[in-house]
């Protein structure tokens, strides 16, 4: 008892500063590709090469959808003189499943220009924000996910993450919860189990998505066995890419859902 | 063994080599015959590995087939040597019917189960032919792997009485029911027990609500596409389940692969499975609702994770395997960080070991908790962790071996088994284990060899060659089956993974504990719900 007290003090502190310091991913994390502006859009791989079909588009206009995204990096090591580039950021969560496909056009010249992102999602709801903005409850969900995500909510908890620091909780049951957080594209088998979860909550509630699985299908899909996503289900509040994201971005997403932050950092 | 063994499949089956060198595949001329060829073959010290169900149709053969894949019993001769042997078997597909071998070898139960939902084969006396993988209100006679069910298809969930499940009845029996979604973040499956006070009289897991259709929408990806589906068929068995597609794969491509490419690999499947070890520990640890060991294994796991993604960019490990190699080497930076990690976690498990020996109220819930009997184990055909500390003597590193152990004497692998068969042991095993891949890692990085990183894989497979891979992931003994069609793409592809083989072990060990030890004997065996629903 006492040597383990004693470790833990000779420890110290583990946990990071995230979000009040950014988040520092290593050199080779792979962060979201974008096309390099003035990029020659003849250079551009062809849409094939995305495992995920996350691309779409030619010559002329050419557009990555970062929520099917495993962010693999295929289409940059595809690409010739560096036109896809992988991106550093982490923080990548979006209210709207829109914001989070990035499209650039050709100029006359055959170099990309990058198209107006679409208008950022209204502000979330003056009651979400006033009910959930301090302390959020939520109910993890897994629609049927390869476990990635799910293990990756499971470190939020971990002494480095420490969501509770934050405010942030996981709990026991939808009855107890302000919101869920789903993991999966939402299986068959687990439809009927993902609609009842929801329906469990009390209002008002969130809905946070997790991964390119929950966000858009991802790898999986629409099929027999799939739904391709969660929004094909229930109303998303919150889509977070990535294969799966790292523990900060999904803290940054929830944050995201209940107006804690509004925006990535610049 | 194969010679003796040929001789005596010749009276049923036309016999070849096959799909190795090494390999045989004996073609039996009627499906009546399954049961005395399978009969002969444990009888000759073999153990069924997998089974893998296809619709040929539309090939010259106009058939369906079963595959039964055997490999040597750990209780026959040493050492085992790496043959399978496939028992191949032709159904007409107007009436696809064959008789069932799960009586006598219980671990075909859920093969056969799975193959009669995808594919509509039917096996008669099977003890237990309910629907295994397709759930409540699946139309009838709609068989997704038959190759003219367009994946797409999005049928209406017809009406449908409750899933029966075995009753147990009399004075103070209380049913629970438990999950799909749980209480904790885990993955989600139905679990039934009948228990009388805190005693669990029967418990029954309903799984494969993860069964997300992996399989179907594997066929006729291109090679790349494919791996990066199976690389996330699970996100703690990535490197492994990408390792043996990969391995599949090249075994039909005919391609060999630079030795700096296999050790990086080695590298990866090593620290996939270290960082697995000390993390179940931790959750054993929450398990018997010890929350220091809790901690500390989470925090292990997190720096593992941590230097996983400075080798690779992923804290998953994925994006390092691709098929013909790996995409990166070794940094400085992360040969560095994986050495540190390594005396770090060496130190911090040893601590954790000591607290979890020397505390009795940690001991005492671990010690003749969730016994898995050596028989069972061997008749569920068990693999993995579980199957090893109820004395079952296999590793696939060392029995088929794959990527960097095939003939490395510094790689040679030490397989712990334990023989009480119950969570201390299941523990116990887990951490020789972690401290083995530690070895081991260290010996990867010091015996680096220069070289290539990756060889060219063709565009287009070979047609219709057939692939088989047998992975120690860090679950147990993972089988991979890849066949390719005539355009050199993804005909049919099927992972037994090591959780498939596990699961049906779990309910019989927690039918030997009380319902509130359940956590802690699911946690000992730490199996995924997605590698083994697809």
């Amino acid at each position: 008892m006492l040597t383990a007290l004693l470790r833990s003090l000779r420890t110290g502190v583990v946990t990071i500063r995230y979000p009040d310091e950014p988040a520092q991913p290593p050199a080779r994390f792979r962060g979201a590709p974008r096309v390099q502006p003035g990029a020659v859009m003849a250079t551009l791989p062809p849409p094939s090469v995305c495992p995920s079909g996350a691309i779409a588009g030619g010559p002329s206009r050419y557009a990555i959808d970062r929520a099917r995204c495993l962010y693999c990096g295929i289409c940059a090591e595809a690409s010739l003189d560096g036109a896809i580039a992988l991106g550093r950021q982490v923080e990548l969560g979006a209210r709207k499943r829109e914001s989070l496909a990035v499209e650039v056009e050709s100029d006359a010249d055959g170099r990309a220009v990058a198209l107006p992102a679409p208008p950022p999602a209204e502000q979330v709801a003056e009651q979400i924000q006033r009910t959930l903005g301090r302390s959020l409850q939520l109910r993890h969900l897994d629609s049927g996910s390869c476990n990635a995500c799910d293990w990756e909510l499971t470190a939020l908890l971990n002494p480095v993450y420490d969501v509770r620091r934050l405010g942030i909780d996981f709990v026991a049951s939808p009855r107890h919860a302000d919101g869920v957080i789903v993991t999966g594209p939402v299986t068959r088998n687990l439809e009927m189990a993902v609609r009842r979860t929801y329906e469990a909550m009390p209002e008002p509630r969130v809905v946070i998505a997790v991964g390119a699985c929950a966000s858009s299908g991802g790898i999986v899909g629409r099929g027999y066995a799939s739904a391709g996503g969660v929004a094909e289900v229930l109303p998303v509040d919150v889509f977070i890419p990535g294969c799966p994201p790292r523990p900060e971005a999904i803290i940054f997403g929830i944050l995201l859902a209940v107006g804690r932050v509004s925006q990535p950092r610049a | 063994m194969l010679d003796g063994l040929q001789e005596r499949l010749a009276s049923w089956a036309s016999v070849e080599r096959g799909p190795r060198a090494q390999d045989i595949t004996a073609r039996l001329h009627q499906a009546e015959d399954v049961p005395a060829a399978v009969a002969e073959l444990c009888a000759a010290g073999m153990a069924l590995a997998t089974l893998v169900a296809t619709d040929e149709q539309a090939t010259s053969e106009r058939d369906l087939k079963v595959r039964y894949v055997f490999e040597p019993a750990s209780h026959s001769l040493r050492p085992l040597p790496d043959v399978f042997v496939t028992l191949v078997t032709s159904l007409n597909p107007t009436r696809p019917e064959l008789p069932s071998i799960s009586v006598e070898v219980p671990a075909a139960n859920w093969h056969e189960r799975e193959a009669q939902d995808l594919l509509g084969i039917v096996f008669s006396g099977h003890p237990d032919p309910r629907p295994l993988v397709v759930h409540d209100g699946w139309p009838k006679g709609l068989f997704p792997l038959r190759k003219d069910f367009q994946a797409s298809q999005r049928p209406p969930v017809e009406p449908a009485e409750e899933f029966p499940h075995l009753l147990v009845e009399g004075e103070g029996v209380l049913e629970v029911p438990v999950g799909p979604i749980h209480a904790g973040i885990i993955e989600p499956g139905h679990f039934r027990f009948s228990t009388v006070g805190e005693s669990v009289l029967n418990l029954e897991a309903r799984l494969f609500y993860c069964h997300r259709g992996l399989e179907k929408r594997m066929e006729g990806m291109g090679m790349l596409d494919a791996f990066h589906v199976a690389e996330r068929i699970c996100g703690v068995c990535s490197v492994a389940h990408g390792l043996g597609f990969c391995e599949a794969a090249e075994q039909i491509a005919g391609v060999k692969l630079p030795a700096r490419a296999r050790v990086l690999r080695t590298l990866a499947l090593e620290l996939e499975r270290l960082y697995n070890h000390v993390g179940d520990i931790g959750n054993i640890a929450a398990g018997a609702s010890y929350h220091y060991g809790t901690s500390a294994g989470l925090r292990m796991k997190e720096a593992l994770q941590q230097v996983g993604e400075v080798f690779t960019g992923n804290r998953f490990l994925r994006g390092l395997i691709v098929p013909g190699g790996v995409r990166r080497d070794l940094s400085a930076e992360a040969a560095q960080s994986i050495e540190a990690a390594m005396a770090a976690t060496a130190e911090a498990l040893a601590s954790l070991m000591e607290r979890i020996e020397n505390n009795p109220s940690v001991t005492d819930r671990l010690d003749t908790t969730g016994l898995l009997a050596l028989r069972d184990a061997i008749d569920l055909g068990a693999t993995g962790v579980g199957a090893r500390a109820s004395g079952v003597d296999r590793d696939a590193r060392r029995d088929h071996p794959h990527a960097a152990y095939a003939g490395n004497s510094d790689l040679k692998v030490s397989v712990v088994t334990e023989s009480d068969g119950d969570v201390h042991a299941r523990l116990n095993v887990r951490a020789a284990e972690a401290r083995e891949s530690m070895r081991l890692i260290l010996a990867l990085l010091a015996g680096l060899p220069s070289g290539p990183l990756r060889v060219p894989m063709p565009e287009a497979l070979p047609a219709w060659r057939i692939g088989l891979a047998a992975i120690e992931s860090p679950r147990g003994a993972a089988i991979h089956w890849l066949r390719s069609d005539a355009a050199g793409r993804v005909e049919r592809y099927h992972l037994r993974s090591a959780s498939y083989a596990n699961w049906p072990a779990v309910p019989l060990a927690a039918q030997t504990s009380i319902i509130p030890d359940f956590p802690l004997v699911n946690k000992s065996f730490e199996l995924c719900y997605s590698c083994t629903d697809r």
